[in-house]
């Protein structure tokens, strides 16, 4: 019988897949595994992404993705709080976690002939978190001077939290990531211990691993560790959609500041819809560099902003934004700002790019994937995000439909979302600064 | 864009000055005998140096995993070497390279570059400047010989002065927002008084107004030349083909008289002062220090074992422990030493709201009494040199790393066998030693302490 399991599991270890230099293996309690080859440095870097952010979590409690990130690193009985982290360090290596609006990823990068410390330890804390309560509070506490620190002091990082919520009304993406004040003080162990028992599981579970390793003996260590591990139920799916937008929404943000600053957002549809390539192809053509048109015309030319960007948010689950964003240069009127970002927008609606404009931009984006390939941990990061988006196969398609975006697509999506009646503007106005001493 | 899109565990964006410390603090290797293949055999640098008959020194190692290479070059030219009345010039210089030169204009270089995907960066330093290019393999030839254009023929047009002059400021004065920027500045003055450290890299709204062309064309001609400077080449690239772009693109870079280096005098009077910064705000942004050492003291390895256990390794520095683990009252704390070629800094910080502002400052006190008074353990003596020398693999793992690391290294001369003596050194480390830095560096009594907060809610009794 014994013989007879071994049996199965080899035959279950054979890649399901092979192509691009990822393996891809499925344990049966639903846990995808990707991994990828690199040899040139004796490295690995493991990373297991969890199917649950900011977008999954019940009104009221926003913020409970990110604080049960950070009671991960709070122990289990076997390994006390930040044993793993410790463990880590003592071997060369770092670790960190990281909680978007669509998931949640922890990773450590160490020499590869220790890369069991992280098979064991993640599937350790997988199933057996303490979330001892008096740790709760002490990094809920913890987590409220982060947000503190990134959000209540930071003027312009206050006004894209504004525009955020602003921008969404009925899906999730209304509140930050890290969630609201009187939100995080309301978290209890209790709220965590559900989240974690709902969403931290095998099937809801991604693991990446690049770098000196063998495919073959990872995943036998891996199925060793993670494969019993039971599946879980009871996840809410959250079918919440942002309704259409009809008419501009402006916000104003008065606060202790220097330089006045504009955020202007647009709806967009997200990765794989057809229009995202060109969405993609548009914001590197309006912000990819010093030859970028924004830069070229609101910084260099007209010497309105000191800084002038655009940006289109394409990797998310659900649909969410094209970004704008300028800081007006001393003594500039941010309305002339504004106008300036407006007068941009409507020219590439009206005139096709050049063949060679647009090229220069898919230049960009090809170049830095390639780039990217000589960090192992960006190669894993890569093929799990896009798997968190579908299959890191997509990676593949992006990258073709990147190439096939010719001028028309680009005016062609401009026209479609870049429009009055879907934008929501948030404007900082400074208010007076104290003194010193 | 700056908006926060993820929240991470502990804080990873740490400022650029930062990190080079870190780098520096973690280094090791590299070699180097002129025309000396080296084989660090696990860490598979292969690192080859040359000097040039105009002499610059040129340090390669090739890379074929991707299509890549990665090129960095250090010109001995920073804040070191301007004026109190001009700072910013090293600064400006820099952001003025790639606005025009002799054979292309601003708007051309910017497109020729970003046409091929591929980087250019210039940016000056407390000791160096630096000048990276990215590219991949394909657009090489493109790439070098833009990077040659604005290293060799830069010609700092008047109008592109005034526009970089008022970007700079514009800049300056939006990080005013920032209470770090504000802390970090007034911390940078009151440790090292009138010694160029003391100030911003990019000057002051005054200073930068004091800058022409003249001092800039200066400048240039004074520092940018080969023998002042280290090239250091990484990827796919063989030395033939180096030698070929290095025969086509700077063979105009000619020998000059070498500038001399003054050497500024530090005040070391031993002082205590508290800087108070009213803003409002929710969290008190605090930072304690004072003179630490430059990275050519013999100290700097134990330095190094002794900081990690107080403040710089993460959730294994006691400050970590104390201040987030068991108090809950902050996000991120830390210590470090900059350490530069004069003598830098030692500094502890933390972000805690206003209201425990005292509690933080009085708890990082104690740690830095308590390692100056009590050995520390045998089990964080260990942990410190392990992550010490076993972390380095890491932080050499992209060519842009090696590229970085070999011209970093030549630059602060960690000679021939360093890679070997690294670990040695920080292995020889005891706890006597980690003792005796604690308490010939660090102080409890006499501090820079500056504190930007809402002053009324901190209720400082410093």
């Amino acid at each position: 019988m014994k013989k007879f399991i071994l049996l199965i599991i080899l035959i279950l270890l054979i890649p399901l897949s092979l192509s691009a230099g990822v393996n891809e293996y499925k344990l049966d309690n639903g846990l995808k595994v990707l991994v990828i080859e690199d040899h040139k440095s004796p490295l690995a870097t493991f990373q297991i992404w969890y199917r649950v952010g900011s977008r999954d979590e019940p009104a009221g409690k926003s913020g409970i993705s990110h604080l049960l990130e950070h009671m991960m690193f709070k122990g289990t009985p076997k390994y006390g709080s930040k044993a793993f982290s410790k463990m880590v360090k003592k071997n060369g290596g770092v670790d960190n976690a990281f909680t978007t609006k669509d998931y949640t990823m922890y990773y450590q990068t160490l020499a590869s002939d220790r890369i069991d410390i992280s098979i064991e330890l993640e599937a350790d804390r997988m199933q057996n978190l303490i979330l001892d309560p008096k740790e709760v509070i002490a990094e809920r506490n913890v987590v409220m001077e982060e947000r503190r620190m990134r959000y209540e002091d930071d003027p312009q990082n206050s006004l894209y939290e504004e525009v955020l919520a602003a921008a969404f009304k009925s899906h999730s993406y209304h509140w930050p990531v890290i969630g609201w004040m009187s939100d995080i003080s309301s978290i209890e162990r209790s709220d965590l211990l559900s989240h974690y028992k709902a969403y931290y599981s095998p099937d809801n579970a991604v693991v990446a691993v690049s770098g000196d390793v063998r495919a073959e003996e990872i995943i036998k260590k891996i199925t060793a560790s993670f494969g019993t591990i039971p599946p879980s139920s009871g996840r809410t799916v959250v079918t919440s959609k942002e309704g259409e937008q009809k008419g501009e929404r402006r916000i104003s943000l008065r606060r202790e500041a220097e330089l006045p600053y504009i955020i202007a957002v647009y709806h967009t549809p997200s990765f794989p819809h057809p229009d995202s390539y060109a969405l993609e192809v548009l914001g590197m053509l309006l912000s990819g560099g010093k030859s970028s048109r924004l830069y070229m015309s609101i910084v260099y030319e007209k010497k309105l902003a000191i800084s002038a960007s655009a940006d289109y948010s394409g990797f998310n689950k659900d649909p969410y934004l094209f970004l704008f964003d300028a800081t007006a240069a001393p003594g500039k009127d941010i309305k002339d700002v504004e106008n300036a970002l407006y007068a941009e927008i409507e020219k590439i609606k009206k005139e096709l790019p050049s063949e060679r404009e647009v090229q220069k931009a898919k230049n960009q984006i090809e170049a830095s994937f390639v780039m990217g390939q000589d960090s192992i941990y960006y190669q894993a990061q890569i093929a799990g995000m896009f798997e968190m988006l579908g299959s890191w196969k997509l990676k593949e398609q992006y990258l073709e439909n990147i190439k096939k975006v010719i001028p028309e697509d680009i005016s062609m999506a401009a026209k479609k979302y870049l429009t009055e009646d879907n934008r929501t503007v948030g404007i900082l106005i400074p208010t007076k600064v104290r003194g010193e001493k | 864009m700056r908006k926060t899109k993820a929240f991470s565990y502990q804080l990873s964006a740490i400022s650029f000055r930062k990190i080079k410390n870190i780098f520096l603090s973690l280094i090791v290797l590299l070699l180097i005998a002129v025309c000396c293949l080296l084989s660090a055999d696990v860490y598979a640098l292969d690192a080859n140096k040359k000097i040039l008959p105009n002499g610059l020194t040129v340090l390669h190692s090739e890379k074929h995993n991707l299509p890549i290479v990665m090129i960095t070059v250090i010109v001995k030219a920073g804040l070191l070497d301007e004026s109190k009345e001009k700072a910013g010039l090293a600064y400006l210089t820099a952001e003025l390279l790639d606005e025009g030169t002799k054979n292309r204009k601003s708007s051309e270089i910017s497109e020729e570059i970003e046409f091929i995907g591929a980087g250019l960066g210039a940016s000056a330093g407390s000791d160096y400047t630096t000048i990276t290019l990215s590219v991949l393999k394909k657009d090489i030839e493109k790439g070098f010989e833009l990077f040659s254009d604005i290293i060799l023929n830069p010609v700092f047009a008047q109008e592109e002065i005034e526009r970089k002059r008022e970007l700079i400021k514009g800049s300056l004065k939006q990080r005013e927002e920032d209470p770090s920027f504000l802390a970090e500045r007034s911390f940078k003055k009151e440790a090292f008084g009138e010694h160029p450290y003391g100030r911003l890299v990019e000057g002051s709204t005054e200073t930068l107004s004091e800058i022409t062309r003249e001092d800039l064309l200066r400048f240039h001609s004074k520092y940018f030349i080969p023998n002042n400077a280290m090239l250091s080449v990484v990827g796919d690239l063989t030395p033939a083909e180096l030698n070929s772009l290095i025969k086509k693109y700077l063979d105009p870079w000619k020998m000059a008289e070498l500038p001399e280096r003054k050497i500024h005098p530090m005040n070391e009077e031993k002082t205590k002062k508290a800087v108070k910064i009213d803003r409002d705000v929710t969290q008190a942004t605090i930072i304690i220090g004072h003179l630490g050492i430059s990275r050519d003291n013999p100290d700097y390895y134990a330095v190094s074992v002794m900081n990690y256990i107080l403040g710089s390794g993460g959730f294994s520095s006691r400050l970590m422990q104390k201040i987030r683990d068991e108090l809950g009252l902050a996000y991120d704390v830390r210590s470090f030493f900059t350490t530069s070629k004069e003598k830098g800094l030692f500094q502890a910080e933390v972000q805690t709201k206003n209201e425990s502002a005292n509690t933080a400052t009085e708890e990082i006190l104690k740690q830095i009494e308590k390692i100056r008074e009590e050995k520390v353990s045998d089990e964080e003596l260990s942990g410190a040199k392990d992550y010490l020398t076993g972390s380095f693999p890491r932080r050499l793992d992209t060519s842009r790393k090696i590229a970085d690391f070999l011209a970093t290294v030549e630059f602060y001369n960690l000679g021939l066998d360093y890679t070997e003596k690294y670990a040695s050194f920080i292995n020889a480390v005891t706890k006597e030693d980690v003792q005796r830095v604690a308490g010939k560096y660090l102080d409890a009594e006499n501090f820079v302490l500056i504190v930007v907060a809402n002053q009324k809610k901190a209720a400082l009794k410093y």
